[in-house]
């Protein structure tokens, strides 16, 4: 260690009493600085009145409108209430939006250089991307707390038992983590907020719309049915449903893999959004970083 | 490693950005304790510099050490004692000032609880306490660049990097921010700042460094850089055009060299390395001449003039902005 000189007080790990020593406290590791970062990002939902809306307000208005403006005209092959089918894809769709957020948060740090103040200072590699994660997943856990609770009072019922039940909310915390690095991925390669509003809205809107989210895949034309029945945002839907034992289109003959089996199909993307695109996302952010 | 360290020290930094060399082999030595100015136009290298020496950054070619460790070899330990603040102001505008303290003290690994109090202490060093609860978004540009400053401070670094600190401040707020300033030097800190500004570089640092594309072009403390440029400037204004000459011929006399007169502004300029003694001379003679003198001035040479001198051609502002949007 450098031995103090002359008469200013330069010496490093000086005993805290001294008020004028340097402050070196050793690194207490990854976890504590996502989780500092995480809260960062709490405390950006809760001061931005459109993103609280987006978590809170939001999804009682969708739940409701849906149910009650498209509920009538829809009717659920197989059978059953279209509210209780509305369920699953409406919750799917709000943890495609996740990536969203992330997109946005991520282009807001670069346009506020928040992320040279985090490149400044002695954090954990990684611990910026997951505060992100963290803070995010969380986000997405709200406003499905708010949809169910919505739902249960418009008539929504889960009818599967307890580790279906669990299975269904475990499902969606992975969806939501696996939605996360397309977020980043789409945030770093994206410069500005208003760049990723924009793709947003061209990629993730027509993604959970080709999609059975608000209608049975069944009564879409090909190849638009084709689509929708390998896109995840589908199986999403279709999985949770299942899972709560809800309303849900019955499998036909011929229909593909990810139909038959939407609980396991869906996974497969969240192991392959963690997987592939995680990396990707990760080696693009620092990339957007980097000078 | 000896006491006798410099606590910043880079030596042939290179830093290329594509066809674009923003930094052409710098060397730089700041010692412990003291302050040094990188004074240079927009586009000369300094922010490239700063960024390079507090690990935003890697260069090409060259190597530093801050604090007593290498900037690329071990960022984290340069990172634990240094305080860096940017060009533009970088706390968060949705944070209240005290939560972007608080944060910030915990990314230093600090406790929560010994944050807060830091957080605290410092708002209040910076006579932010009234605005502490309010969130950042909310603030003046001057009070921004207070809490961005007290944001470096916060785990007491050993060295402190200042990007421009009163670009974009009106004249009050960077007055202001001087007296703040001060108080750093006064403390002990190893300071590095950039500036566009000579009278800024005179009044904070005991060393100043001029670069002009990426390249040092002139180093020295400000009295040896004024007496490479010619010193200051006297200006003296009058009521009547016709006894500007009369007054040309007194300050010739006084300062020995050529004065220039500028008719529309009623106004006779010389450089003049006397100072305010100088200054004193020419007020004395002026009021034994009986011309009525409506200003009387004693001002330091622009960056312009600095370059003007020192590189034989003024701040290439046109071509530097237009190499940046290429960029």
């Amino acid at each position: 260690m450098s031995a103090p000189t002359t008469t200013t007080t330069t010496a490093t790990g000086g005993s805290s009493t001294d008020p004028e020593a340097p402050i070196l406290h050793p690194s207490k590791g990854l976890f504590h600085d996502m989780w500092v970062i995480a809260r960062r990002g709490l405390i950006h939902m809760k001061r931005q009145p459109e993103q609280l809306s987006d978590a809170t307000i939001q999804p009682v208005m969708f739940v409701v409108m849906f149910a009650y403006v498209f509920g009538g005209a829809i009717e659920v092959p197989g059978g059953g209430n279209y509210r209780e089918f509305l369920m699953g894809g409406i919750m799917a769709q709000t943890l495609v939006f996740t990536a969203f957020g992330v997109a946005l948060s991520i282009a807001n740090d670069r346009k506020n250089q928040a992320v040279d103040r985090f490149r400044s200072l002695p954090i954990a590699r990684g611990a910026v991307l997951g505060g992100h994660a963290v803070a995010n997943v969380i986000k997405a856990i709200l406003p499905i707390t708010i949809m169910s609770i919505t739902g249960y009072v418009i008539g929504w019922r889960i009818r599967g038992d307890l580790v279906h039940t669990v299975g269904a909310y475990t499902l969606m915390v992975a969806f939501a983590f696996g939605m996360i690095w397309v977020g980043v991925l789409l945030g770093s390669l994206v410069s500005t907020p208003e760049g990723v509003n924009g793709i947003a809205f061209v990629a993730l809107f027509p993604l959970t719309f080709v999609a059975s989210t608000f209608v049975p895949v069944s009564s879409m034309p090909e190849p638009l049915r084709t689509v929708a029945q390998w896109n995840p945002v589908t199986t999403l839907a279709d999985g949770l449903r299942e899972l709560f034992g809800n309303p849900n289109t019955p499998v036909q003959p011929g229909d593909p893999w990810s139909i038959a089996h939407p609980v396991a199909y869906t996974w497969l993307w969240v192991v392959g959004l963690v997987v592939v695109c995680a990396p990707l996302a990760v080696r693009a952010y620092q990339r957007s970083i980097a000078s | 490693m000896t006491s006798s360290a410099p606590a910043i020290e880079a030596t042939g930094l290179v830093k290329r950005y594509g066809e674009k060399e923003a930094l052409g082999g710098v060397d730089l030595a700041v010692p412990v304790g003291t302050v040094t100015a990188v004074l240079g136009p927009n586009g000369a290298g300094k922010t490239t510099a700063v960024r390079i020496l507090s690990t935003l950054s890697l260069a090409d070619e060259g190597t530093a050490r801050v604090a007593g460790f290498d900037v690329a070899e071990h960022p984290t330990e340069v990172r634990r004692r240094i305080g860096l603040a940017a060009q533009d102001a970088t706390v968060d505008p949705l944070l209240t000032g005290h939560e972007n303290l608080t944060m910030i003290g915990e990314l230093h690994q600090m406790p929560r609880r010994e944050a807060k109090v830091r957080a605290t202490e410092l708002l209040e060093q910076f006579s932010l306490t009234d605005a502490g609860q309010r969130v950042v978004s909310g603030y003046s540009g001057g009070m921004r660049r207070r809490l961005d400053l007290a944001a470096t401070l916060v785990a007491r670094p050993e060295v402190l990097f200042l990007d421009e600190p009163t670009t974009g401040l009106d004249p009050r707020a960077r007055n202001e921010l001087w007296v703040v300033l001060d108080s750093l030097v006064g403390s002990g800190t190893t300071i590095l700042l950039t500036t566009q500004y000579l009278e800024e570089a005179d009044r904070l640092s005991d060393d100043i460094v001029v670069v002009d594309h990426g390249k040092v072009i002139a180093r020295g403390d400000a009295r040896s850089l004024k007496r490479q440029v010619g010193g200051d400037n006297i200006g003296v204004t009058v009521a009547d055009v016709r006894a500007l000459d009369d007054v040309s011929a007194v300050l010739a006399d006084l300062t020995g060299s050529v004065p220039v007169i500028d008719r529309v502004a009623r106004t006779v300029t010389a450089p003049t390395t006397a100072g305010v003694a100088g200054l004193a001379e020419v007020a004395n003679a002026l009021a034994g001449s009986g011309h009525q003198v409506e200003d009387l001035s004693l001002r330091q040479p622009t960056l312009d003039e600095v370059f003007l001198t020192l590189t034989g051609s003024p701040v290439d502002s046109q071509s530097d902005t237009s190499s940046e949007f290429a960029s």
